[in-house]
């Protein structure tokens, strides 16, 4: 605890110097950020295989490519982002100035989570520095390689006076939030979501919660056969093609229509044989489960008799190997535990509607997920989707796209979170945003002052209400 | 006619969760969501304001004895400006915003759409009780939201007016009015909102986004603290006095969030200053300033003992240079003005919201900025001074959730620069579009075809696809199209 202490105290005179506000700081660090992803490429593909038996193309894609485009963009943009903007004044307030100043918060905890322990830690961390902050970074300690890595290989890169990585499991993560943060940026569990806001709360400390939910995909029979074969691969890629279908915007299920079913299952039996071999068990393109807890937790899912009997592919488990094949399941029991929960785990359960716009009402009486994709070329099918639906994000006609368009707002909404990053939000999300209003001695206007009489309040209401029209026939009034 | 028992029918947790149900009904069945909506409610809020001016500064006279002029400039005046800005530019403010999209994704396009948040709750502040209850409700009605209003318990003439008003202006299906205090507040606490809007002190603030915690809402959370003023020499002491004077005590007699809390000022400057506002608070408010009409009172008997409490304190009772007298029959404390009160006093440790002026003096100017930084982040930080250099140092390095240079209090009127505070003085912010951002997610959206699937994002994965996809994410055409012929 005392060490924690030390380590903040430290962090605060860092940020009381002023030394992180300067662009050449800011600069200093993303180029060092960029550094150090070339230098530690092959190292970050060790310790993700390790931790998740991720391939490198799925290690670069989703990790290291994705720190690395964002150090760029903010490196070239930062000074930009960091340039006051000028704010519209009604005439009333002339002759006066408004701006909106970015300032940092100051000391912000950054926590990570264990799927995608690379991008969801460093990325935020690139939006921190961007923005002129001190940083503690937690990993999570369930990602232990990827872990230890950052420890280690982050202070020889980055200013260590400004930025701390801080390793360790749930007692670490208790004293870490009992401290008086200026910002905590979380991924993770909307069980966890919760602990860190309420501890947050003792402070008066803004949170931005990047959590996740049961992302639903919407197939209708719009989409032609040709299309289809794409459609397979884009969903199958979605579920395990991402991490094993351990990730916040990975497709949770798919809603189709009945009459579709058979098809579908098939085309994704065919497209899962074509990406993973006849024995997936066996192929190195398929992160695997993360741990025990993990695994026994998606066995849970599969116990019931209903469930099983609703598994129309895959199923099969290895204990030892903690593996679960990519299995599919069709109409199991809405209110089992598998259409409840968060999956997080290669289990695709494919629910079956009458009419595919009943999908409408099927997601909307649900909890807000992160992420929605609707496959459908019916155009008048994707505005319902999009007034009558919420969600962190939309995707039509592919799937975990949002992610990589830096554009775009990146977060959740009701039980999928709040407060979203990338690109300029990034920065955004690790600012405050000064107002400042600068006034001149002169001209004066006397009639602001006391004591009041009827032609002052005349004025005054005039000025307010931005009549100027009507302030200049007072004034005219006034002289005859 | 209600019985008497029906009267006092307890807002209990029931009643809130019967309350919220039918506000989500309300809201799933979309009635809220259209501009048509939108716009009736905006221009019956400017209606009723200007149907029931009188009502409105009346009630405000009960609560705060507010002058007729502040209750018209400061409540009534944003409000309808709030709503004409809104209306005048709530159809641009609706559509959605589009994004750019890279070569990366290519081909695709993305915008992001505003969606309202759903089932809001706001609740309101005693000193500015009809603007701090019908500026966040502009921002929630624009947002197209469902919305609960608690106004504020402290100021009950206000708050029985608006829960009379508000159902007869407004859409009483989607917006309601719930009056009451702690238990009632606790009862709506309780439920789950798609976001909650606060005004008040970081002690209840803190209580609230706990409660928020429970159902991961968001909060917007409008509080306070010590707000302070750096007085600068080679400046017009007169000016600046006079605008001191009315961001202080023309603002519901020092009641005010962003009123000017204390000064700071050289020691040679400070006996000037001093004769200066002597001089203008006579001008304004007269030889018997407890009588002027021009002055709020004090809100109640709480904050009276309070206010008294900090003025009695034996550290403190020595400082007063002008001022000091009370009344305590009529809730009423004369303007005040205090010279070299100890930092460690309590006048200098709580936001004093009243008409109590401490003034601090520094050896150097710049050592206002350490003094101001060693307490916490306030809502709003104020300069006056002719000197550069000095200016930027204090926009660099002091934090707040504004600051004005030269003047007090105006930039609450300017829509076009974000309201809100930081660390104790809160978090999130509105006025303006802001308002309508602070109510609305938004939703980002990606559009997509089949055209050009490209085979690198499948598995299986193999080590080709590796430099392809780098070359793809850095979205460098040379690069992609180097590695596609190096593939061929």
């Amino acid at each position: 605890m005392e060490g924690l202490e030390g380590t903040l105290a430290e962090l605060r005179d860092t940020f009381k110097s002023g030394r992180t506000r300067s662009v050449a700081w800011r600069k200093s660090q993303l180029r060092a950020m960029i550094e150090f992803v070339q230098d530690n490429e092959e190292e970050m593909f060790k310790v993700l295989d390790q931790d998740l038996g991720k391939h490198p193309v799925e290690a670069y894609r989703d990790e290291v490519g994705v720190v690395a485009k964002s150090a760029k963009l903010s490196l070239s943009c930062v000074e930009k982002w960091m340039a006051p903007k000028k704010g519209n004044l009604p005439l009333a307030f002339f002759p006066a100035s408004a701006e909106v100043m970015p300032e940092p918060f100051g000391v912000v905890l950054i926590m990570g989570s264990w799927n995608f322990p690379i991008s969801l830690t460093l990325d935020p961390l690139i939006g921190a520095i961007s923005a002129g902050n001190v940083v503690v970074l937690k990993p999570s300690e369930l990602s232990p390689a990827c872990s230890s890595f950052l420890a280690e290989a982050i202070p020889k890169y980055l200013d260590p006076k400004s930025i701390k990585v801080i390793e360790g499991g749930i007692d670490v993560c208790e004293q870490l939030l009992q401290q008086n943060w200026d910002k905590i940026f979380f991924t993770g569990s909307q069980r966890v979501g919760r602990i860190v806001m309420t501890a947050a709360a003792q402070h008066l400390t803004p949170v931005t919660l990047e959590l996740g939910g049961k992302s639903p995909a919407i197939l209708d029979s719009s989409s032609n056969p040709t299309n289809m074969k794409v459609i397979a691969k884009r969903i199958v890629a979605a579920k395990w093609g991402s991490c094993s279908g351990q990730a916040c915007i990975a497709i949770d299920y798919m809603l189709v229509e009945e009459k579709f079913a058979s098809y579908l299952i098939d085309l994704l039996e065919k497209t899962i044989k074509q990406f993973f071999g006849e024995n997936p068990r066996e192929s190195k393109s398929l992160c695997k489960i993360l741990n025990k807890n993990n695994f026994m937790r998606l066995l849970d899912l599969l116990k019931d008799p209903l469930i099983r009997a609703s598994v129309v592919y895959g199923g099969s488990v290895d204990e030892e190997t903690m593996y679960i094949e990519p299995t599919i399941l069709l109409n199991p029991p809405l209110d089992s535990q598998i259409m409840t929960e968060e999956i997080f785990g290669p289990l695709l359960p494919i629910i079956t509607l009458n009419n595919i716009h009943d999908s409408i009402e099927f997601i909307s009486s649900r909890p807000k997920p992160l992420a929605i994709y609707a496959f459908t070329r019916d155009e008048t099918f994707k505005k319902q989707i999009l007034s009558k639906t919420s969600s962190g994000s939309v995707t039509f006609n592919d799937t975990l796209l949002q992610f990589v368009c830096d554009s775009l707002p990146f977060g959740g909404v009701g039980q999928s979170g709040f407060g979203r990053y990338h690109g300029k939000y990034s920065f955004d999300t690790f600012s405050h945003e000064k107002a400042i209003l600068q006034r001149r001695f002169f001209p004066e206007l006397e009639p602001r002052y006391p004591p009041w009489n009827n032609l002052k309040f005349q004025f005054i209401k005039l000025l307010y209400a931005f009549n100027y029209i009507g302030l200049l026939l007072l004034l005219l009034g006034l002289k005859k | 006619m209600a019985t008497k028992e029906e009267e006092n029918t307890v807002f209990d947790v029931e009643a809130a969760n019967v309350l919220t149900k039918e506000l989500r009904d309300v809201f799933a069945s979309g009635k809220t969501r259209s501009y048509e909506w939108r716009i009736s409610q905006l221009k019956s809020i400017v209606k009723m304001c200007d149907e029931h001016e009188e009502d409105i500064v009346d009630a405000l006279r009960q609560d705060l004895s507010k002058p007729q002029l502040e209750s018209i400039v400061y409540e009534l005046t944003m409000v309808k400006n709030s709503c004409t800005l809104a209306i005048k530019e709530l159809k641009h403010w609706m559509m959605p915003e589009k994004a750019k999209t890279s070569l990366t994704t290519f081909p695709s396009s993305a915008e992001i759409v505003s969606e309202p948040l759903g089932a809001v709750l706001i609740i309101s502040a005693w000193n500015y009780p009809f603007l701090l209850s019908m500026d966040p409700l502009i921002g929630a009605i624009a947002a197209g939201n469902a919305m609960v209003l608690k106004p504020s318990e402290v100021a009950p003439a206000t708050s029985s007016l608006l829960a009379k008003l508000l159902p007869e202006y407004l859409d009483c299906s989607s917006i309601k009015v719930v009056e009451g205090a702690v238990s009632e507040t606790s009862a709506l606490l309780e439920q789950k909102w798609d976001k909650i809007f606060y005004t008040g002190n970081g002690r209840v603030g803190r209580i609230v986004m706990a409660a928020a915690a429970k159902h991961l809402t968001p909060v917007v959370l409008e509080l306070g603290g010590k707000s302070p003023v750096v007085v600068d020499s080679g400046i017009d002491i007169q000016i600046a006095t006079r605008r001191i004077i009315v961001g202080k005590w023309g603002c519901n007699n020092g009641q005010a969030c962003i009123s000017p809390d204390y000064i700071i000022t050289t020691k040679d400057c400070a006996e000037k200053l001093v004769d200066s506002l002597k001089k203008e608070l006579e001008a304004f408010y007269g030889k018997n300033p407890l009588e002027s009409k021009d002055l709020s009172r004090i809100v109640n008997s709480n904050h009276f003992s309070r206010l008294t409490k900090l003025l009695d304190e034996d550290k403190v009772s020595g400082k007063i240079v002008y001022g000091g007298e009370r009344d305590e029959a009529n809730l009423r404390i004369a303007p005040t003005i205090l010279l070299g009160v100890p930092q460690n006093s309590l006048i200098m440790k709580e936001e004093i919201f009243g008409p109590l002026l401490p003034i601090l003096t520094v050896s150097k100017i710049e050592d206002s900025f350490d003094i101001i930084k060693s307490g916490t982040k306030p809502l709003a930080a104020y300069l006056f001074t002719n000197n550069k250099k000095l200016k930027e140092q204090f926009l660099m390095s002091v934090s707040a959730g504004g600051v004005v240079i030269n003047d007090t209090t105006l930039h609450l009127a300017v829509h076009s620069v974000p309201f809100g505070g930081v660390g104790e003085s809160g978090m999130g912010s509105y006025h303006g579009k802001f308002s309508f951002d602070a109510f609305t997610h938004k939703k980002a959206v990606v559009y997509r075809s089949f055209v050009g699937d490209a085979s690198v994002r499948y598995p299986p994965y193999t080590l080709g696809k590796l430099r392809l996809m780098k070359a793809l994410i850095t979205g460098n055409v040379w690069t992609i199209l180097r590695t596609l012929l190096g593939m061929s």
